[in-house]
């Protein structure tokens, strides 16, 4: 690194953000505000929003847990696009940086939303392992090639941010649908040597507003923070669903 | 102790609710979709390349075309599976595209009820038409 670019990582800059505010007991609609800080461009985005939430507004309501991109408490509108505040980073960002809701879920305040619709299409899929009560119980781990772990090792991945699922132009038109991220996590099993569920998982995902709901719109592989080629795995249970079908 | 099922059974979401029957239809309607779309693919650029491209384009095709074209039965079976396959991949479309899009439960049965007698009508209308054709009726 040279001495410019490291004068460029710490030098402070003004950064303008325009937050997509909502106080249930207050408004009727929500409205932007806007907010300058003070921030290094190495700096996240989360922390702009800490600046803003310590120093300027303290009535600004957000969630956020790690803040280091593996609890996915912190999934939001960024600039239009889906991602997580304490992943992207100030110089990435184009000013001044929109800070918005995700989308498809209702507002509860501010940039929080309610997740349980999310967390019920999650719930459907029966996201444990699944054992056969007629095989023994075994006293001892259940063992797995490395091949067989490598199967489904892409949707292990998931930190149920609801990045994908609010992306996804179906499941804003219809949140009965079950969403990416279910689909994501049932493949996470369906394709587990270990787990016994599969048909059970199938059959839940062929309903109406299962797996087959997906048009591959492609907006769930894009938002994802994890990199999960999350499209890839939905084809990949619809494709388990047909040949079980036949 | 409370089973994972347990828990599942308690907060089982609404959508998904166990007394439903197990069901493939959405899997096989989204199976005709991709066989349907791929052999429409063909079936349509040729029809466009008879119908509009060659010889004198669309202008040429008046009564006594259709007529020399329908002697061969080949041509029959080509018109046919293009009306079916379009017919139906077009409504299994708007079929879904109302589960997405109309929430009342009264107006999306409504919009289906029409959908499908339109294209009930529309699908015997037009194999009517190409199982009794008479070149000699008409020209």
């Amino acid at each position: 690194m040279t001495g410019e670019d490291m004068e460029l990582t710490t030098r402070e800059i003004d950064v303008r953000l325009r937050v997509l505010r909502f106080d249930p007991e207050k408004d009727t609609e929500a409205h932007f505000e806007d907010y300058t800080v003070r921030a290094q461009p190495m700096e996240r985005l989360l922390d702009c929003l800490h600046k803003i939430k310590w120093y300027a507004d303290t009535s600004l309501a957000l969630r956020r847990s790690c803040a280091h991109g593996i609890c996915g408490s912190d999934a939001m509108v960024i600039n239009g696009e889906n991602a997580l505040a304490c992943k992207v980073l100030v110089k990435d960002l184009k000013q001044p940086i929109t800070v918005e809701p995700i989308r498809g879920l209702p507002v509860m305040k501010d940039l929080i939303v309610d997740m349980d619709p999310f967390f019920q299409g999650y719930l459907a899929v029966k996201p444990w392992l699944i054992t056969d009560p007629k095989e023994r119980e075994p006293d001892r781990e259940r063992l797995q090639s490395q091949t067989d772990r490598a199967r489904y090792d892409d949707t292990t991945k998931c930190i149920l941010c609801a990045a994908c699922t609010t992306s996804c132009p179906i499941f804003w038109a219809d949140e009965e649908y079950v969403g990416p991220a279910a689909i994501v996590n049932a493949h996470r099993f369906i394709f587990d040597s270990r787990d016994r569920g599969g048909r059970e998982r199938l059959e839940i995902l062929s309903q109406k507003d299962g797996a087959f709901k997906c048009r591959t719109a492609f907006n769930c592989t894009y938002a994802c923070p994890r990199g999960i080629k999350v499209t890839k795995a939905i084809q990949e249970v619809k494709q388990a669903a047909l040949f079980k079908s036949f | 102790m409370a089973t994972v099922e347990d828990v599942y059974r308690k907060h089982k979401p609404k959508a998904f609710s166990a007394d439903r029957r197990p069901s493939s239809f959405e899997v096989w309607s989204w199976f005709f979709m991709r066989i349907s779309g791929i052999i429409l693919l063909f079936l349509v650029l040729i029809h466009l390349y008879i119908m509009h491209l060659i010889g004198e384009g669309v202008e040429r095709v008046d009564f006594a075309f259709v007529a020399a074209r329908w002697q061969n039965v080949g041509w029959k079976t080509f018109d046919w599976a293009m009306l079916f396959l379009s017919l139906l991949h077009g409504a299994n479309g708007v079929r879904v595209i109302t589960d997405d899009y109309v929430k009342s439960p009264g107006k999306r049965t409504a919009v289906k009820a029409t959908l499908y007698t339109v294209t009930g009508i529309l699908l015997i209308m037009g194999t009517a038409v190409l199982v009794t054709f008479n070149p000699e009726s008409g020209g």
